[in-house]
């Protein structure tokens, strides 16, 4: 599940995550954009990552709408979510609704029942190649105090960051799921 | 944490499948699947080759999610049941014991009426199945499918 406040670049993870997998290996690209291409529902990727002893590890990729009046929408995707990326956006205009957003994926996470810091989850420092950026310390001193959280710099557009972050977080949900998830 | 993995054994993947493909022929339907509300397809049966069911099963638990979510709003526990009807294709989605989703694709050779009295026993059925799949995993002795896994066979699957 990618999280993160409004254009701070989610749809752009799965995107170029789409354009750099083998056709066998994924799935249709699903996006519920509205006509401006602002997320409305999701985006929904599926992915294959190989075998494990004879299972087959299938991923399925969403993001949320990151605009805050679709909170409601936002919500339902995170039933039965398995993991979080969440996207901060490194520009310093963009702090105050990273770190809104975060508190807004905490609160949301617990009314389905899920506590944050008990299920997988890694930050990713998107758009590091924009001039007005904050540095990684201040980002971490703000969103990954303790320094608990796998956390990656990125620029989702080119690509930078997008598969470490992913596979930070899958190999995290295979950990959980091994451990049984419980 | 909500709701624990779902773990499929194959004797109760195999009456799912009975189920589903006893509905196709009693509801003279195209396509019938059974996914969870997570998104992931559980079971198909009818023509679905030339359908992508992956992207079909997602769609159709972010609907039922989306519906629950209306249904809460209106203080209603759910609403169990959704039609969609289009020029040459209709889809019968109906969620069973609050857990998966069985979804009916029927053209113009079947009705509504029909599909939706064939359900309800197929619905009874798929219950029952459920029900003693949840009993299983849920009975401590049953040990999990991924025990033998280990840290370094998930660190093989990410080196590249």
């Amino acid at each position: 599940m990618y999280y993160g406040p409004g254009l701070c670049g989610k749809t752009t993870n799965l995107q170029y995550i789409y354009t750099r997998t083998s056709p066998q290996a994924k799935g249709k690209m699903i996006s519920l954009a509205t006509e401006t291409e602002r997320t409305l529902f999701f985006d929904f990727l599926p992915l294959s990552l190989g075998e494990i002893r004879g299972f087959k590890t299938r991923f399925h990729l969403y993001t949320v709408p990151g605009q805050v009046f679709y909170d409601a929408s936002r919500k339902l995707i995170l039933k039965g979510v398995d993991g979080v990326v969440f996207v901060a956006d490194s520009q310093i205009e963009r702090m105050e609704a990273n770190m809104e957003s975060l508190e807004n994926l905490r609160y949301n996470l617990q009314e389905q029942g899920y506590d944050l810091d008990r299920i997988p989850w890694v930050i990713q420092y998107n758009k590091r190649d924009l001039p007005s950026v904050a540095s990684v310390e201040e980002l971490r001193s703000l969103l990954n105090p303790t320094g608990a959280v796998p956390d990656f710099e990125a620029t989702a557009t080119s690509g930078g960051g997008v598969f470490d972050s992913l596979k930070a977080v899958a190999k995290l949900v295979l950990t959980e799921l091994k451990r049984g998830g419980k | 944490m909500g709701d624990p993995q779902m773990v499929m054994y194959e004797e109760e993947f195999n009456q799912i499948q009975v189920v589903c493909e006893r509905l196709i022929r009693d509801a003279n339907a195209l396509v019938v699947f059974i996914v969870d509300k997570n998104g992931q397809l559980i079971a198909a049966a009818g023509e679905h080759e030339h359908l992508d069911t992956t992207s079909l099963a997602s769609l159709t638990a972010g609907n039922i999610a989306a519906t629950g979510g209306m249904a809460k709003l209106l203080k209603e526990k759910e609403f169990t049941t959704q039609f969609h009807e289009g020029e040459h294709q209709n889809i019968h989605i109906q969620i069973v014991g609050q857990r998966v989703i069985l979804v009916v694709i029927f053209d113009e050779r079947s009705s509504l009426g029909l599909v939706r009295l064939r359900v309800r026993k197929a619905n009874e059925d798929l219950n029952r199945i459920f029900e003693s799949l949840l009993k299983k995993v849920q009975d401590p002795s049953t040990g999990s499918p991924f025990a033998e896994i280990t840290d370094d066979d998930i660190d093989n699957l990410f080196n590249d």
